[in-house]
């Protein structure tokens, strides 16, 4: 990203649009760079302009990770496709234990699109970013031809530390460790569901779109030893995760339906839709994987954090050799939690 | 979630499930058949089973509109999907069901044909007067539930003067399938039968009195039950109490939607747009005289078979799929050699794996891990 020279004109950014020049690599890109995405992301290393960011790291092994943000609506009750761009990498990156440092944010741009959206976006992104204590330092901007994408779609790197000491990882989870979900599930997919206009739907449920580096941190600092894994829960529900886990880390789950803290709102919604509340997405909560005698103290140190604060011991890992996640019901019986296969639902994030 | 936790409430639930436990008869093995997809996916959902006695088992009916819809008829719906100007109107569980050589509606959209999701007739109605160009068919299946927005629909394109509306009809009728069952021949197919987990929302429609006769002529008992599994588990108990007292009646657990009369305004305007066929075929029961409905003549410019001039051809299910069986409660899931290894809601090769109230689905997706609890059992 070039910063940009002065120039007499200021974008009209109230009622113009994206053009095909804002691609081009000519003065025009350079203004939309410079007015758009240099102002709002703004910090040191973007502000040099050069085509890379140059920085040294803090000690401590690096994690890096990569994410596309195709979410359609891209405004949705309790955020927006820059928001949630920013969050969802930041979270990737904290399941790790990693100290987020710094992003990057490519975006592709359909020509047409209202630079009021695109700078309501940019904002949205710089906004987060300050909140997570992470820079957008790099990045990259294209347009193509109405009709060959759907607005925007926002493309994302990031990279972060993670302390000397430790190692979480999807296959590190045993029989007897405990698992605990951050707060209540479902709140993202509904509210994105419920703002999609074709069904006419609507309800206060906002998004949990949030930067949960800060509670991992806490959560790092209080039971580190004995975390064994992390994992955002996102596309796929609570209900992919915990399947993912089973398999990866070569282990049965079993989970109480009683203890999986839902809004009511949500469940509601849910049922109306025909969903299942573990199948629909989060992108504010974690699954943590803890040894069975630091688990009543994680989940304190949970609750005293303000995205936390309705965390829940949901159930215990056990051996099994067909790796089952099997919940007892509310009504008292047994059944398999699955991947959802095949339904058709909406772009999420 | 009021109105919908007081169905779910396990305390309650463990309470009939003891006095289920007291009151069956040790030596008397109890077989009832839910008829609805709608009750298997809440009895695999909920665990209900957990809660069940050694000897009573449920039986899991052909009440899926899904899993009855034979090959033929999905390759008639493929067929007109492929004309060219044609938009095909689906609901999204018919999108993944196997037609003929592994073709199926996601497989034909993919390759170009305008297949389209809708969640009501009205989104069919929509598209039909945004898009005066193309023409619009509705893939209607279902039972007594959803055929009166197929009419309603059929009422309204007449009323808007729409040219580009069409109904694929294969909408067909509990009644008949349930006689289908129950007057089976006596032989190496027939399923022995305690009583019936009547209809829910079939029942709303049509009322408790259509099944008088399977309690009278049959002496099979009926008990008509909500799809919360608290309505199931209830309803079982009032027919172990049935076979008990040697009685066989229609009884109406779901009182709260339920009445003897049903729907009458529902009925009329299906009875306006819709004529019994002569006969239908069912994956798993055959041909069944009087099973279906079809577009009344005077409606026939909304009636895609006539407009498409579609003639159905017989087609063969996969030959080592149990779907067959499996609808006529003759076999389980776990007795088909396809069942979770060729065979999976990723990969269905038959339509009771594809919809969610399908048997095979059900019990994949919920109640699988019984099977090697079984196993290590026995």
């Amino acid at each position: 990203m070039n910063a940009p020279r002065l120039r007499a004109r200021k974008l009209d950014i109230r009622n113009g649009h994206v053009d095909l020049s804002h691609g081009a690599g000519g003065r025009a890109m350079a203004q939309l760079i410079g007015e758009i995405f240099a102002e709002n992301f703004a910090n040191d290393l973007l502000a040099q302009g050069n085509d890379q960011a140059v920085f040294s790291v803090p000690p401590g092994r690096l994690a890096m990770t990569t994410d596309g943000y195709v979410v359609s609506p891209l405004f949705f009750p309790g955020g927006d496709i820059g928001s949630l761009a920013v969050h969802g990498t930041v979270n990737d990156l904290a399941m790790a234990g990693a100290r987020p440092l710094h992003l990057s944010a490519s975006f592709i741009l359909e020509e047409g699109f209202p630079l009021a959206d695109l700078q309501t976006i940019a904002q949205s992104m710089g906004a987060a970013a300050r909140e997570a204590g992470v820079k957008i330092v790099t990045g990259d901007t294209k347009v193509v031809e109405r009709g060959k994408a759907d607005g925007v779609f926002i493309s994302t790197a990031g990279i972060g530390v993670v302390p000397d000491g430790l190692d979480l990882s999807g296959d590190k989870a045993r029989p007897g460790d405990v698992i605990l979900v951050s707060g209540t599930i479902g709140d993202h997919g509904v509210a994105i569901m419920s703002s999609r206009e074709n069904l006419a739907f609507e309800t206060q449920i906002l998004s949990d779109s949030a930067a949960l580096n800060g509670l991992v941190a806490d959560m790092v600092a209080a039971c580190g030893p004995h975390l064994k894994l992390l994992r955002d829960p996102t596309r796929g529900g609570i209900a992919a995760t915990l399947n993912e886990i089973a398999h990866q880390s070569k282990i049965g789950l079993r989970i109480e339906e009683d203890a999986l803290p839902v809004k009511a709102e949500v469940a509601a919604a849910c049922e109306f839709l025909g969903l299942d509340p573990l199948n629909v997405a989060n992108e504010g909560k974690l699954l943590a994987f803890v040894a069975p005698e630091a688990a009543q103290d994680l989940l304190r140190v949970m609750r005293a954090h303000p995205l936390g604060k309705e965390s829940a011991i949901i159930g215990a890992c056990v051996e099994d050799p067909h790796h089952f996640v099997q919940m007892r019901t509310a009504f008292g019986g047994g059944r398999i939690v699955d991947w959802l296969s095949g339904e058709q639902l909406p772009r999420i994030c | 979630m009021k109105y919908v936790d007081e169905y779910r409430d396990g305390k309650l639930a463990r309470g009939i499930a003891a006095t289920i436990a007291r009151e069956v008869r040790p030596d008397h093995l109890y077989r009832f058949m839910e008829f609805c997809g709608g009750h298997t996916h809440a009895i695999a959902r909920y665990g209900l089973e957990d809660l069940l006695p050694q000897n009573v088992r449920m039986i899991h009916g052909p009440g899926c509109p899904v899993c009855v819809l034979p090959v033929g008829r999905m390759n008639d719906a493929i067929k007109l999907a492929q004309q060219p100007g044609v938009t095909l109107c689906t609901y999204a569980d018919l999108m993944r069901v196997p037609g003929s050589d592994a073709m199926s509606l996601t497989k034909a959209k993919a390759a170009g044909a305008d297949i389209r999701m809708v969640y009501s007739t009205l989104d069919a109605l929509r598209i039909a007067q945004e898009e005066p160009s193309r023409r619009v068919v509705f893939f209607g299946i279902g039972f007594e539930t959803t055929t009166p927005p197929s009419a309603l629909a059929i009422l309204q394109a007449k009323q808007l003067g729409l040219k580009n509306f069409s109904v694929f009809c294969n909408h067909v009728l509990t009644p008949a399938a349930i006689q289908a069952i129950v007057g089976a021949p006596e032989g190496a197919g027939k399923v022995p039968l305690d009583g019936f987990v009547g209809p829910a929302h079939v029942s709303v429609l049509i009322g408790t009195k259509p099944y008088g006769h399977f309690a009278e002529t049959y002496k099979k008992p009926v008990v008509i039950a909500g799809f919360e599994p608290l309505d199931v588990i209830q309803a079982i108990l009032m027919l172990v109490r049935q076979v008990n007292d040697g009685r066989a009646m229609v009884e109406n657990e779901y009182i709260r939607a339920v009445t003897p009369e049903g729907n009458r305004k529902a009925q009329q305007t299906v009875a306006q747009v819709f004529e019994i066929r002569d006969t239908f075929e069912w994956r798993g029961l055959g041909a069944v005289a009087d099973s279906a409905l079809k577009i009344r003549a005077e409606y026939s410019e909304f009636d895609a078979e006539k407009i498409f001039d579609v003639t159905t051809v017989a087609a063969q299910d996969n030959p080592a799929c149990e779907c067959g069986a499996i609808l006529r409660g003759e076999k389980r899931p776990t007795d088909c050699k396809l069942f979770g290894t060729v065979c999976t809601p990723e990969t269905p090769m038959g339509s009771c794996m594809v919809s969610s109230e399908g048997s095979c689905a059900a019990h994949w997706t919920y109640g699988r891990f019984r099977d090697s609890q079984n196993r290590k059992a026995s």
